[in-house]
């Protein structure tokens, strides 16, 4: 009898234990989301926005050596290109708020954002006229695949 | 013939016409212009960028070339006119006994052998592969030693945050900065603002170039007209020439 009776109660642990646990997770993303909610011009990022909550210092920062050392201006991992995409309608910026793009979750995850000590925080004045940096993408998709296959694009 | 080389004649044909397009133009260095690369291509040594100053065309009390710098750049005033970084200014030189006067810009010479860029210790100052001398403000720590060993004092210290930097300018506080021969400008193929304005106050009095290209106007004009490096004593073959000094 005794051990019935203890299968049972395991069981009913495991299952509570389960039932706290998925209850917590969903709580915490729901919560995560919607303190974070992305405000974003275009429909797509660069990159998909779980690769680039994890990569997007390390992207920004091999770009940032090659336009300052070698001149190399290529759009797709621009700052600029993403201030003028996530630049928050209501004051014209990423930063300024915890409801700004780029503050907001660097305050939440408490990691020092030191780009707009110098960087411009607000998007270029012609940005709609600049190709989406999607467009970019898009084509260096293309000719990675290209060149993964073996064919030459140019 | 083939159609290949049809079509390589075609374009070679178009390319004349271009060409002869091009020099019709009177004063107009268009082929001098069109130096923009591919935004995926890296700055080559095959270039050299400098700067030709004609200071018997440059007229004296005129600073549209220093307005035009700041203006383009964001650099603007702080209320400390003694502290406010300095990208670029206007000498007056008389000559002491004739009385002869004239006027010239001054900023960074954007040398081949570069003293900045000897002193720092971090290698934030450095020199690009097409000649252009920068400062990487992001490894930049402020330590002034390439504002000491430059010998034209060209190079400034931002003392104060500033918060309405250009988009292609970034600069903020506890970095040196200084003339970037407007490399956002001749990288997408424009010319330097302060040449720019200069053509448009009708002086003409700054030619920007490639000293590597000897057809280049610049070249051809060092060729054929006596030009000066400022302190070309000290052997840092400058790429900013003057002309009537």
């Amino acid at each position: 009898m005794t051990t019935t009776w203890q299968t049972a109660l395991k069981w009913l642990g495991a299952a509570f234990t389960a039932a706290l646990l998925v209850g917590a997770s969903i709580n915490g993303a729901s919560a995560h989301e919607g303190k974070h909610k992305i405000d974003a011009k275009g429909d797509k990022c660069v990159r998909e926005t779980e690769f680039m909550r994890r990569n997007h210092m390390d992207l920004l920062k091999h770009q940032r050596n090659d336009t300052m050392r070698k001149g190399i201006r290529t759009t797709q991992f621009s700052l600029k290109g993403c201030i003028d995409c996530h630049a928050s309608p209501v004051n014209n910026s990423v930063i300024g708020t915890n409801d700004n793009f780029c503050q907001g979750c660097h305050s939440y995850a408490a990691v020092k954002l030191d780009c707009f000590e110098c960087h411009s925080s607000k998007p270029r004045p012609a940005s709609p006229a600049t190709p989406h940096p999607l467009a970019d993408a898009q084509a260096g998709e293309m000719q990675a695949k290209a060149a993964t296959s073996g064919e030459v694009s140019k | 013939m083939s159609d290949v080389d049809k079509n390589r004649r075609q374009m070679i044909g178009v390319g004349v016409a271009a060409a002869a397009g091009l020099a019709i133009a009177p004063g107009v260095t268009l082929l001098d212009l069109a130096h923009g690369r591919p935004a995926d291509q890296a700055a080559d040594s095959s270039k050299r960028w400098g700067l030709l100053v004609d200071s018997t065309k440059c007229t004296s009390g005129c600073s549209d070339c220093v307005s035009a710098c700041h203006t383009e750049n964001g650099v603007t005033s702080t209320g400390h006119p003694e502290t406010d970084p300095q990208w670029i200014r206007k000498i007056e030189l008389t000559e002491i006994r004739s009385g002869r006067s004239h006027s010239l810009p001054m900023m960074c010479q954007h040398c081949a052998e570069p003293p900045c860029v000897d002193v720092c210790p971090t290698g934030a100052s450095f020199k690009r592969a097409d000649g252009i001398v920068l400062v990487d403000r992001h490894i930049c720590i402020g330590c002034r030693y390439c504002m000491m060993a430059c010998p034209y004092k060209a190079r400034s210290f931002v003392h104060e945050e500033h918060h309405d930097q250009k988009p292609d300018v970034p600069r903020g506080k506890g970095c040196v900065e200084a003339c970037t021969l407007c490399v956002h400008r001749v990288d997408k193929g424009e010319l330097p603002a302060c040449v720019e304005a200069c053509q448009k106050a009708g002086h003409e009095a700054i030619l920007f170039g490639d000293l590597n290209d000897p057809n280049s106007e610049i070249s051809k004009r060092i060729a054929t007209i006596a030009t000066k490096q400022v302190r070309a004593d000290l052997n840092l073959n400058t790429g900013v020439r003057y002309q009537g000094i």
